[in-house]
């Protein structure tokens, strides 16, 4: 009965200089990769020689202020062993763009596109990169921090349009910990500075 | 010999005369019969659904003949999310309604965006077609797209409609 956490030992012996300890957060094993140039060959051996057969999902978290900007999450699942792993990687803006997966599991082609549409990062020897959720030519990566959620006007003759929806003082934001329900009922508040008080 | 006089009521013309308005007439024609274009775009799809079935029937109000055919269609029902993607590809399908042709904005997402306040929502189909009926619910009950159904009707039964050809031709 193999684990994850042998697994991803496993993994760290073959790329030791690439590859962090790992971190065990409620029962889930992350493993950090240093350099994301190094992630097609990391998830072709995982998938080769350690039976992760199933890529279930990279997501993409923006951190917008920091150095590195961008967290790529790459979710690995074996049938065969039935152990899930995660690998990280950081990837700065100046750079947004790191190679592919889609030689590793035909599985990454959409999940890269939605990252590339959402946050506008690019993946290098994608067969395909589309935007997959907005239409083509729309100027914007909309999952980034900065953009705001209302959208910005644009316009693109007999292709689409967008204007700004109304938020009327939102965005409406729900805060955990009110004493009923009245009190967790998303309201119109900046979450930062209007703490549990709904906005005036 | 005799012979046959009719004087006064006619019993073999009145018997098959009905008087009325052309208007009345072709209205109710029209009015009975409006075949839907089911631009079904989210859940709101599958109580359209509901209401084609055999529970709730929409065939009772004539509206039954649900084909993806825009050009045989008088009513586009808009049941769902419209998101800016899809928005100038359902703006081309109602240009592809023949005239004369209404619209229902089905549920809150298709009224106003509903609870999509949102960079990838269109805040109500009005902005981009005519809309005759709009329905509440977040999805509305089959009943409530019954009601706008007849909301509908009631209105082409009013329309001036010679009126209308006159100033087309």
């Amino acid at each position: 009965m193999t684990t994850s956490l042998e697994l991803a030992e496993r993994l760290r012996a073959k790329f030791p200089a690439l590859i962090s300890a790992p971190a065990e957060f409620r029962g889930e094993i992350t493993l950090e990769v240093s350099d994301p140039e190094a992630i097609p060959e990391v998830c072709a051996f995982a998938k080769r020689e350690l039976g992760f057969d199933y890529l279930v999902d990279i997501t993409s978290v923006d951190h917008c202020g920091e150095d590195p900007r961008f967290t790529l999450a790459y979710h690995l699942y074996g049938y065969g062993h039935l152990c899930p792993l995660r690998l990280k990687l950081r990837l700065s803006e100046e750079k947004s763009e790191l190679p592919t997966v889609t030689g590793v599991w035909r599985a990454a082609d959409w999940h890269e596109r939605e990252i590339y549409d959402m946050m506008g990062l690019r993946f290098r020897g994608h067969p395909d990169l589309r935007r997959i959720l907005m239409w083509e030519g729309y100027p914007y990566f909309p999952l980034r921090k900065d953009f705001p959620l209302s959208g910005k006007p644009t316009r693109l003759p007999e292709v689409a349009f967008t204007e700004p929806a109304p938020l009327d003082g939102g965005p409406f934001v729900t805060i955990a910990g009110g004493k009923d329900t009245i009190a967790r009922e998303p309201r119109a508040r900046i979450p930062e500075t209007d703490a549990l008080e709904p906005r005036k | 010999m005799q012979t046959t006089t009719e004087i006064g009521y006619n019993s073999k013309v009145e018997g098959d005369v009905v008087v009325t308005r052309l208007d009345a007439a072709l209205n109710w024609c029209r009015k009975n019969s409006l075949w839907p274009m089911p631009m079904g775009l989210a859940c709101c799809a599958i109580e359209l659904m509901a209401a084609g079935a055999s529970r709730f029937d929409i065939s009772r109000f004539g509206a039954e003949v649900m084909r993806f055919s825009p050009r045989q269609s008088d009513v586009m029902i808009v049941a769902g999310t419209v998101t800016y993607k899809m928005a100038l590809a359902v703006k081309r399908i109602y240009d592809q309604m023949a005239e004369p042709k209404w619209v229902i904005a089905m549920g809150a997402c298709a009224s106003t965006g509903g609870m999509y306040r949102s960079y990838a929502v269109l805040q109500g189909v009005d902005h981009i077609l005519p809309v005759d009926v709009y329905v509440a619910g977040c999805p509305p009950r089959p009943e409530a797209l019954l009601d706008a159904l007849i909301k509908l009707q009631n209105k082409v039964a009013r329309e001036p409609l010679i009126a209308t050809l006159k100033k087309v031709t």
